[in-house]
Order: structure tokens, then C-alpha cells, then sequence
């Protein structure tokens, strides 16, 4: 038992990662990029194509990769998405569904539906033994700490820096805050520029702990979904912990039967949206 | 010397509804002047067209002598209007202190800090850290003014400030005015309450369906005068005729 709460929970870390770009961007600015899962895997294609290219260590490609995709967040927001934003909350939505079809299409073109993962020379086979008997894989484990890290540092952007103050503002009331001055479209592209960040590092991880194809995106939109949403959208450490409860109650589905695990998931994601719907930490409003 | 305001023929639309059909407005610096109406005349289509809210024409609004009609409002703030939005709109995610920071974004210089706002007003001094909704109804307003302040404006546009607030609070938020005013700040009001904006302005504008129906000195404009203007009742020439 005490095993499948730990795989769960390491599991869990990964689905944070995937959330916490989609919970930021929905928090600023009330849009739904359903194309989430699709970037973290056209993330994980650029490693994989990058490797290729470069004989360099994975880790240092996902590191650089990181500021690319911090201007890539900023352009498709000032470009694309901004225009898309609005009371009417549909344009955003078939627009991010499109660039999902596009992404899917285009890697199927570039790179063929097989699985590829990330070569990490060994590391993703690694294993730390624990007291008990337990073996914890290090990879999954450093992909915990580096979610509970992206957590806490993008809590304390949010609530502690100038960006995160005018992140709050624009998301409580755009006109204002654009009477004070803030330009709200390059606020908007900065928020997304940040979650990208997030992408691009899930896509990243996500590869070299399994395997990646073209298609895997919209079930990791999904699970990106119900972690921000059994959490309660606008706390990132609700993100944190909604995807760590989804991680467990996969992995105790997983321990009971093999084609459990995800729908297990999805059973308590509707029981939260039943009895709490507003989920486990909602954004408290004075 | 001219006009530190001036608005020509000012129009302004929401989609197709017109709001305003030509209202000339002027100002003189340092002076504090009240904007009457009744609901819907047209008092904040017009404070949102000054500070770049509602789009206008460029010349249809001249601030120290250059067209800033239909500049976005980031950069009207920047020359020097801000102003007390109606029902305060504050930002209830940030804190009293944050919402202050939020009004000195535009980094204009001048002699309003946090510190002399919390001179001003010393509970928010206290309460600074609470979010800003939070707060009574009265210390709601004395932020949002605040906030306005932090752009250090040559204009301050207040926007309904009695709205929703016990006449005590309403007081004491006017009160502050002239402490406000004490550095040559220009100021204009819309307000309500006629006897209040009679009693605190020097000059009155009466606005009544989108268009100027009675202007001039406040302390010469009668009690029929202005209810005549305000309501458009028993005028013989009716102003939108």
C-alpha cells in the first residue's frame, strides 16, 4: 500500500507539471489552451529532434530549451491568442483546438506515430532502494521535487513580485488595470510565456520517463484538466495537490487491475466535481 | 492661457448606441468643478472618454493643449489624468498596498507617495496588508482615491465618490478634498447629490441625455435652474429638441 502511495504521489508530480502552465494561463486570462497536452509533447519532439542533431547531454537541451519556449509563449500569445480573447470564451477555445490538430498532424508528418522517448543513458533506470523493501526510480523523484519547485516558485511569483502583481490585476479587472497604465496584451503574453516554460520542461520529462507519440496529447490535457480542477482553479499548490491525488488514485486503479488505473482517475475527478465543485482550494475572493 | 481640458463637439458610442452628442467642456487648471446629471446622462460615458475607456475621435478632446481623444488609456494616464472609477474597482486579489502600488505604475513623479497617502488617509496605514475589498465601504474609497493619486495627476477625475456610502463617510471622503486640491491639483466630480457638488465645486456642469443642459458658477446657479436642467421638466426649449 505504502508503494502505491509513493508511485502515485511521483506520478502525480508529473501531472503537476503538465497543470500548472494550463492553471496559470487560466487563471490571467480565463483561456482554455486545449492544446496544452499537444505543447508538452511538440516539447518533447524538440528534445528528441535536438538530440538528434546535437550530440550533447538531454538535460542541457531541455535547460536551453527552456528561454525558447519562454519567447515561443510570448509570441503565439501577442499573435495569435490575444486576438482570440473576450467575454465570448469560444474563439480562444477552437482556436487552441485547431493548433492542437495542427501540432498532431505535424509531428505525425515529421516524425511517424512510433513511440519515441528521450535517451537519458540509463538515469531513467536508476533506482533508489528505501527502508521496507521499496525502490523509488530517481528520475520520477526529481521530477517531484522539480514540481513542488515550479510550485512554490510560481506561488511566489504570483503573490510576491511585480509581474505577479500585475498578473492579479489584469486577471481581477483589465480595465483598471489598464487605466493604470499596464498594457494588458503583453501582461497576458508574459503569463503564457511562463507557462510555456512549464511546457516545454513537462515535454521534456514526460519523454524520458516513458515514451512520447504524436497522438498522446489530448489524454495528458486531460489529466492536466482534472488535476487544475480538483484542486480549484487560481492556487497553484491546489494544482499541486489535485495532480498528486490524481497520481494516487491512479495508481491504487493501476495495483487493482492494469486498465484501471485511468479511469480510477477519472472517477474521483467527477466525484470532486459532484460534491466540491469548486474544488479543494478555491481562489478565495475578499 | 488655455484650457487645461477642453472637449469640442465630444461623441462617444457604445456599439451602436450614441452616449454623448456633442458635449463642449472646458477647464481651467487648479480649478474643481462637478459634473450633475441624472442616471444615464451621460456623466461616466464622459469621465470614460477623458481617460481613453470609451474610443472618441482625437480632437475631440484636447488636455494641455495636444489631442488625446482615443489614446489607449495607459498612455492617457501618463500625461497626467487618472482617475476614481464609479464603484471604486478595486482589484480584490491585491492587498491595500498593492492596489496603491497598481496606481503609481505609470511612474509619474510628485508629491504623492505612500507615505504622504498614509498621512492622508492613516488607516490604510493600518490596514495595508488586508486585501482590498475587504475594507468598509469609506476606506474602499479612500484607496481607489488613493490609487488615483499614486499616478501624481494634473487632473483628477472622481467618479460618483458617495456612491453607496452612509453620509458620515461621505463626509469625511470630501473632507480630504481640499487637502488634495492644496497643491494646485485639478479636479472634477461627478456627483449625485446636487447639494453636495453645489457646496464643494466652483463651477457646475449639468449634463442630461448625452448633451450639456446647464453650465456655470455654482454659487449663482438657482435651486430651479439646475432641477430644470437636471430633469429636463417644464423647459421651454428642451435640449435635445
Amino acid at each position: 500500500m505504502l508503494e502505491t502511495l509513493i508511485q502515485g504521489l511521483l506520478l502525480g508530480g508529473l501531472y503537476c507539471l503538465f497543470a500548472l502552465g494550463q492553471s496559470l494561463i487560466f487563471g490571467v486570462m480565463r483561456l482554455t489552451n486545449t492544446a496544452q497536452g499537444d505543447f508538452i509533447i511538440l516539447g518533447a519532439y524538440a528534445v528528441i529532434a535536438s538530440l538528434g542533431a546535437l550530440a550533447i547531454s538531454p538535460w542541457l537541451i531541455a535547460v536551453l530549451l527552456l528561454p525558447l519556449a519562454f519567447g515561443f509563449g510570448y509570441g503565439l500569445q501577442r499573435q495569435v491568442l490575444n486576438s482570440t480573447l473576450g467575454r465570448d470564451p469560444l474563439p480562444s477555445l477552437v482556436v487552441t483546438f485547431g493548433l492542437s490538430i495542427v501540432i498532431q498532424n505535424l509531428l505525425l508528418q515529421l516524425f511517424s506515430a512510433d513511440p519515441r522517448s528521450i535517451e537519458t543513458e540509463g538515469f531513467n533506470t536508476q533506482s533508489i532502494a528505501l527502508p521496507g523493501g521499496i525502490s523509488v526510480g530517481t528520475l520520477p523523484l526529481v521530477i517531484l521535487v522539480l514540481a513542488v519547485a515550479a510550485t512554490a516558485a510560481l506561488q511566489w511569483l504570483f503573490n510576491r513580485t511585480h509581474v505577479g502583481r500585475a498578473f492579479r490585476a489584469v486577471s481581477d479587472d483589465k480595465e483598471t488595470a489598464e487605466l493604470m497604465g499596464l498594457n494588458a496584451h503583453h501582461v497576458y503574453a508574459l503569463a503564457t510565456a511562463v507557462a510555456f516554460v512549464l511546457i516545454a520542461l513537462a515535454g521534456a520529462l514526460q519523454a524520458m520517463r516513458t515514451t512520447v507519440a504524436p497522438s498522446d496529447g489530448p489524454l495528458l490535457l486531460l489529466f492536466a484538466f482534472e488535476a487544475v480542477i480538483i484542486g480549484g482553479m487560481g492556487s497553484f499548490w491546489g494544482t499541486l495537490v489535485g495532480a498528486l491525488l490524481l497520481g494516487v488514485t491512479q495508481q491504487i486503479g493501476f495495483r487493482i487491475d492494469p486498465g484501471w488505473g485511468i479511469w480510477f482517475g477519472h472517477i474521483v475527478f467527477l466525484a470532486v466535481l459532484v460534491v466540491r465543485p469548486q474544488g479543494l482550494f478555491p481562489k478565495t475572493r475578499g | 492661457m488655455g484650457a487645461l481640458l477642453a472637449t469640442i463637439g465630444l461623441t462617444a458610442f457604445y456599439g451602436d448606441a450614441q452616449a454623448l452628442f456633442g458635449i463642449d467642456f472646458e477647464l481651467g487648471a487648479g480649478e474643481m468643478v462637478a459634473v450633475i446629471g441624472a442616471n444615464g446622462a451621460g456623466k461616466s460615458t464622459f469621465m470614460k472618454a477623458v481617460t481613453g475607456l470609451v474610443k472618441t475621435a482625437p480632437h475631440g478632446i484636447r488636455f494641455a493643449g495636444e489631442p488625446i481623444g482615443g489614446l489607449p488609456p495607459g498612455e492617457i494616464v501618463k500625461r497626467g489624468i487618472a482617475l476614481v472609477p464609479e464603484g471604486r474597482r478595486l482589484f480584490p486579489s491585491l492587498s491595500v498596498e498593492e492596489n496603491l502600488l497598481m496606481g503609481g505604475f505609470s511612474k509619474r513623479a510628485g508629491p504623492w507617495t505612500m507615505e504622504r497617502l498614509f498621512k492622508l488617509f492613516p488607516i490604510l496605514a493600518q490596514k495595508r496588508d488586508q486585501p482590498a475589498t475587504s475594507l468598509s465601504g469609506g476606506q474602499q474609497q479612500m484607496v481607489a482615491i488613493g490609487r488615483a493619486l499614486m499616478s501624481n495627476p494634473t487632473l483628477l477625475l472622481c467618479d460618483e465618490l458617495s456612491l453607496g456610502l452612509a453620509p458620515i463617510v461621505i463626509k469625511e471622503i470630501y473632507d480630504a478634498l481640499p487637502a488634495i486640491c492644496a497643491e494646485g491639483m485639478t479636479v472634477v466630480i461627478v456627483e449625485q447629490d446636487v447639494a453636495m457638488a453645489q457646496q464643494v465645486s466652483q463651477r457646475i456642469y449639468c449634463f442630461q441625455e448625452g448633451r450639456v443642459s446647464l453650465h456655470g458658477r455654482s454659487s449663482e446657479l438657482t435651486r430651479e435652474q439646475i432641477s430644470q436642467a437636471y430633469f429636463g421638466i417644464g423647459s421651454e426649449e428642451a435640449p435635445h429638441a
